[in-house]
């Protein structure tokens, strides 16, 4: 039965955010990749920039030469334009004497210089070639600094915006690795991302193309100016005069451009989600023989899609054409006056040409900074956002006396450990245990009964309240974090490897080990079979986060990867969970040999993984409800014995 | 391209309204100047009246006005044809993914459909938006200040001839370059992002082996070589503006030089010399924009082929030579016969090599081996999700490809390895198993599959909202939901590929029950890494490296077969010191 229309959209709008969330980056794209930015307003402007400027300090030189080099460039570009200005009317003048021109301030001013360069290199005032040739000759030296600059401009830019983007990167992700664990708790891997991709590519967008648009977007509206009202005040004021009306005309167009563009962008996340979900999933549709109801599913929303997109592209694209041909009309008007002044013998034909140039010259930066501030919004408030993870507190430091440690044992002693991830919610309630070196002990329990968050508070990725846990007598929290963490080896439940080669991520347990200790550590795990059956052995690349090796051929590498280290205490969570029972049962021994030397605590689901602990805890709500070896545990009969003669479920 | 005609012709009256209102737009932009050109010669010659003045912005403005007109309409038929494009190309897409075979399926990879039906659909719309609206106009353009250069002076137009292809050479040239830089650059941004996102979801494990620092300086080397890599591509782009004014500017002053003298002359007016200036700028940018256009398209090209490539993918499994188009599984009986199978049909090594196999109906099969030893690969071959290369597999001794795929797999009830249940409730995915189930056949499901306690647990009951790919519910518990599912399907045949993995045994003891009390007239097909779930199974078979080498049952395979006699003491050591 093929759902609604509204039902659709509800559930895959939502859901596609969510997709959003986990996989951070663009989101799946559309014509709106712009607007998958996170856009939004920022919220102390003045705060941030100042933040902004910090990070561009020791490039005021370049900063001050980049404006420098602005100003020159648009000086250039209207020099430039009014050199034809004299051009045109000399030119008039030669072809009939008899005019009568009156010329501008600074057309007259040009018009000297040249004629100056003129009577300088013996030309009579009114040899005309001579007069254009040197007109040109000066042209050419105006555009040529124009070209210069504007490339000198381009080039300092680039190195100061690259040179902040790097130093923006670096710090952002030196922060990311001094927050606690809690912070990755309560943010997803995609919000995290988005901060690196979306949020620092405004900054740099803004930075490179914006920042210096603007500035010299604003240069020019007023070199622009000074040079229309003087060349003439009337037709300048009938330029202004349309300039309400262009913003006018144009705020009418963007609302409505962005209303129907937030319909398009629910439209395509729904469509986008849906598409995701069903082709991700489509061997589980084939199975079903399912494919029509996708189809008909899929045409709702593909149509809604069609619907909504036509309205957010055709206002979108209307507003080029409407915007660009209202300045024809203020150019028509311009043109008409202009002739009339000209009768009124107030215009040079030159001016008139000069002039309608700069008409046009006018409403293009008016536009630019309109479209620009858009973009320096959107950079502004991603950059909030990434100086809001540059505030947030990180792991608590060491205290100055903080233990080295240098030869622990592994004596783990907790004592009345009560522990909540949110305030009022405990999870782990007076927990007592204590593990001399080379125990082993185990965790028994359901889901979320609180095992894997016993070992987290052993290594502090979050730090208890209430109750004590020492090692070799000493409070972890009087230890140094480093050193308490280096001496506790973690094989956790998600494997989680890194790009590089499989000699790099075991060796990611010890940097300093040698080639012949990884191998050993490989062996240990009985991994080093399967890597020798890969293409390129210890030396093959793992992409991704090994997405090119099976689930239990990862765990094996996790395994190595902790038996490498020296630590004197060793976390199984789930170590061994996708490894196959023929597998498992070949580590077994390596594991022994592992465990022989460590304190280890063990989490298990296969009750069989566990059964030779020295102590095994069963865990329940947060609590511990039994204790003791596997064969107490039976003799008790309580709920170890229920789960392991399978009366009791573990969910 | 002809490929591509399909879907244009349904919008051909779009496809061509769109460019024609462009090129209404482009007309009026090069008769603007020649409207100018008018009021300055007229200004020259001292002949300049109010009337002329007037009646030139009169011009001027309807020119305007139309220009107006042809944009917006240009815009509303290109974007009509484009949109429309886009939603049939995307329909057929799905469409065509919707017949295709696992087979099919994995050639691209899930991960890649989706991105073709996503962002390269995208890529194309974008395209075709750009061509009806940019691309035409830009040669428009061209042409049109070409001509209008050409009837006001055609001896001076000799100087595009030279400048022309120089621009187009110098801008070629370096877009051509960076495109090199910046698929460095991309490379170096991806792999940057790749290791910010493998830190954060690796959070715990640098943590824990205190990495920190080690991961810091890792990332700060990528990201110099992404600063760099991004200097080099940007370096080489900054260079387009500077040679495009040198360009430009140097064509303007040789116009001037040029036509300076013809003006003195007497033979041309000033007015034409200045809008002869303007059409020289309006050339060459059209110039440029053209290049940038060529530039885009190849991105777009590249998309339009990943499409195509769906699109043209025959699916390789089809009801085409069925036989026997009206018959369904009545009882359930299976049988391989020498069945060969590769999914690389040029590798030598078979992942499944010539296998028999008989299977009753109503039995209940476990079959056991390590992972990559092709227990999946074996039962996929029974609903047909991929065909044999030799051999054949019988269902009621019916050749599997004579069935209809759809009257073979509604017959067949399988929980893949990778189950995954979509958004909506649970009462929605329970009935994708039978839309048209009852709450009680439901519900039954739910009972035998041991789902319908924790169901029942929640506030909303059946109609808890599962999010997508199930995450608020626990492993076990999305794979309890999977057999239920299956199950609604009432199966003749049904196939479980390790789909009680996270369910704890005592629960999976309860399914076991239910499937031998209640399913007892289904085949079951069971894939399991514990001996426990299969012990007590009519016939174990045990596979290893794509062969059989045991099947009987429990007892006789102890005896019997070394491998499973292996499997069996490392699963079972503790049970038997006890007993």
């Amino acid at each position: 039965m093929a759902r609604k229309l509204e039902e659709l959209q509800k559930q895959y709008n939502s859901a596609s955010q969510q997709l959003k969330n986990m996989r951070g980056g663009r989101g799946p794209g559309g014509p709106g990749g712009m607007a998958m930015r996170q856009a939004g307003k920022p919220k102390d402007t003045a705060k941030t920039i100042a933040r902004m400027l910090s990070y561009a300090k020791g490039y005021g030189g370049r900063f001050i030469g980049v404006l420098c080099c602005m100003l020159t460039t648009t000086l250039t570009s209207l020099i430039g334009s009014y050199f034809m200005a004299p051009i045109v009317d000399r030119l008039a003048l030669a072809v009939n004497p008899n005019a009568e021109i009156n010329m501008s301030v600074f057309e007259r001013i040009a018009d000297s210089v040249i004629q100056k360069i003129l009577a300088s290199t013996g030309h009579p005032s009114d040899a005309i070639m001579p007069y254009i040739a040197i007109a040109c000759i000066l042209l050419a030296t105006v555009y040529l600094v124009g070209v210069a600059t504007t490339y000198t401009q381009a080039r300092l830019m680039l190195s100061i915006s690259q040179n902040t983007i790097e130093k923006i990167r670096n710090d952002l992700f030196s922060k990311l690795q001094r927050l606690p664990v809690r912070y990755f708790d309560s943010h997803p891997t995609g919000e995290v991302m988005s901060r690196f991709t979306n949020d620092v590519d405004n900054i740099d967008m803004m930075i490179n193309n914006s920042l210096t648009s603007l500035v010299s977007g604003i240069i020019t509206l007023i070199g622009t100016f000074i040079f229309m009202v003087t060349t003439n005040w009337v037709l300048t004021i009938i330029t202004i005069v349309f300039i309400p009306l262009f913003l006018l005309g144009g705020g009418a167009i963007a609302k409505r451009s962005r209303k129907y563009y937030a319909a398009q962008q629910a439209a395509l996340g729904a469509l986008n989600g849906y598409i995701e979900e069903t082709v991700t999933g489509s061997k589980v549709v084939k199975v079903f023989n399912h494919e029509e109801i996708c189809e008909e599913e899929f045409m709702l929303l593909n149509e809604d899609m069609r619907n909504k997109q036509f309205g957010a592209n055709f206002w979108g694209g209307v507003m080029g054409p409407i915007m660009g041909n209202m300045s024809q009309i203020s150019y028509a008007v311009t043109v008409g006056i202009g002739g009339i002044m000209m009768i009124l013998g107030k215009l040079t034909p030159g001016g008139l040409t000069v002039f309608v140039t700069y008409t046009r010259q006018f409403s293009m930066p008016v536009n630019m900074i309109a479209q620009q501030m858009t973009t320096v919004f959107a950079a502004l408030a991603g950059a909030e956002r990434v100086f809001e993870v540059m505030d947030t507190p990180p792991e608590t430091p060491d205290a100055e006396n903080a233990d080295p440690m240098s030869n622990m044992q592994g004596f783990v002693v907790m004592k009345d450990v009560t522990f909540g991830y949110v305030p009022d919610k405990i999870v782990l309630k007076n927990i007592n245990l204590y593990a001399k070196p080379g125990q082993k002990i185990a965790f028994v329990g359901s889901t979320g009964a609180g095992k894997t968050t016993v070992t987290n508070l052993l290594n502090r990725f979050y730090d208890i309240e209430q109750g004590t846990i020492t090692i070799d007598g000493v409070n972890i929290k009087d230890i140094k974090r480093d050193v308490l963490r280096e001496k506790i080896a973690m094989v956790l439940q998600d494997t989680h490897l890194f790009t590089g080669t499989i000699m790099e991520n075991i060796r990611y347990g010890r940097l300093d080990a040698t080639d012949e200790e990884v191998i050993q550590a490989a062996k240990t795990a009985s991994a080093h079979s399967f890597i020798m059956r890969l293409s390129d052995g210890y030396n093959t690349v793992i992409e991704g986060d090994g997405a090119n090796l099976s689930q239990g051929q990862r765990q094996l590498l996790n395994i190595a990867r902790a038996a490498i280290s020296k630590a004197p205490i060793l976390v199984l969570d789930e170590a061994t969970s996708s490894v196959d029972t023929r597998t498992e049962r070949h580590i077994e021994h390596g594991l022994a040999r592992l465990m022989n030397e460590r304190t280890t605590f063990i989490i298990a689901h296969r009750l069989s993984t566990v059964r030779n602990s020295n102590a095994i805890m069963v865990l329940e709500q947060g609590e511990i409800i039994e204790r003791g070896d596997h064969d107490d545990l039976l003799a008790q009969k309580g709920r170890y014995y229920e789960l392991y003669t399978g009366k009791r479920e573990l969910a | 391209m002809k490929k591509w005609f399909k879907y244009v012709r349904p919008y051909l009256l779009y496809f061509i309204l769109g460019p024609i209102g462009i090129i209404m737009e482009v007309v009026g932009e090069v008769i603007m100047p020649r409207l100018l050109a008018i009021v300055i010669n007229n200004a020259n010659a001292g002949t300049l009246t109010t009337g002329t003045s007037m009646g030139v912005m009169g011009l001027m403005i309807l020119t305007a006005l139309l220009m107006m007109a042809g944009g917006v309409a240009g815009s509303y038929f290109g974007t009509k044809a484009s949109v429309n494009f886009a939603a049939d190309v995307r329909k057929d897409v799905y469409a065509n993914i919707q017949r295709f075979s696992f087979a099919n399926i994995d050639k691209f990879s899930t991960g890649s459909l989706v991105t073709r039906m996503t962002n390269d659909v995208t890529q194309v719309q974008n395209f075709v938006n750009m061509l009806l609206r940019m691309t035409l106009r830009a040669p428009g353009m061209m042409i049109a200040a070409l001509v209008m250069a050409l009837i006001l002076r055609p001896k001076l137009t000799t100087i595009f001839a030279v400048s022309m292809p120089l621009l187009l050479l110098s801008i070629g040239a370096i877009i051509l370059r960076g495109h090199k830089f910046f698929r460095a650059m991309q490379a170096k941004v991806d792999g940057l992002n790749a290791t910010v996102q493998e830190n954060v979801t690796n959070v715990r494990v640098v943590k824990s082996f205190v990495r920190e620092d080690y991961e810091i300086e890792k990332f700060g080397t990528a990201n110099r070589n992404l600063k760099e890599a991004g200097m080099r591509a940007m370096k080489n782009m900054i260079m387009l503006s500077p040679v495009m004014t040198i360009f430009m500017n140097a064509t303007v002053i040789a116009v001037i030089m040029f036509g300076g003298p013809i003006v003195v002359r007497g033979d041309m007016p000033v007015g034409d010399l200045s809008a002869f200036i303007t059409y020289t700028t309006q050339i060459l940018m059209s110039l440029m924009m053209i290049t940038f256009m060529l530039m885009m398209s190849s991105r777009a090209m590249a998309s339009a082929n990943r499409i195509q490539e769906v699109l043209q993918e025959e699916p390789d499994i089809n009801d085409r030579n069925a036989a026997y188009r009206d018959l369904t599984v009545q009882k359930g009986s299976v049988e391989f016969r020498n069945v060969t199978f590769r999914y690389y049909k040029t590798s030598e090594d078979a992942v499944l090599e010539k296998i028999n196999l008989q299977i009753p109906q109503g039995a209940t099969v476990g079959i056991i081996g390590s992972t990559g030893c092709g227990k999946t690969t074996l039962v996929s071959l029974i609903p047909r999700l991929y065909d044999v290369d030799e051999g054949a597999v019988f269902v009621d001794g019916v050749n599997v490809k004579n069935y209809t795929i759809e009257n073979l797999r509604n017959g067949v009830g399988m929980v893949l390895q990778q189950n995954t249940l979509f958004s909506g409730s649970i009462a929605e995915n329970l009935r994708w198993g039978d839309e048209n189930a009852t709450d009680e056949e439901m519900k039954q499901a739910a009972e035998y599959a041991q789902a319908a306690k924790f169901i029942e647990s929640f506030k909303d009951g059946y109609e808890t909202l599962l999010d997508q790919g199930g995450t608020n519910v626990s492993g076990g518990q999305k794979q309890r939901l999977c057999i239920a599912r299956a199950l609604l399907k009432k199966p003749k045949i049904l196939i479980l590929d390790d789909s009680t993995s996270a369910v704890d045994t005592a629960t999976e003891a309860q399914i076991r029950k239910a499937f031998k009390e209640d399913l007892a007239d289904s085949t079951k097909i069971i894939i399991a890494q514990r001996i426990s779930s299969v012990e007590h199974a009519d016939m174990i078979v045990v596979m290893d490296d794509g062969k059989i080498t045991g099947i009987g049952t429990h007892d006789e395979l102890l005896e019997s077969n070394e491998e499973y006699r292996e499997i069996y003491d490392s699963q079972m050591e503790l049970r038997k010191k006890e007993g």
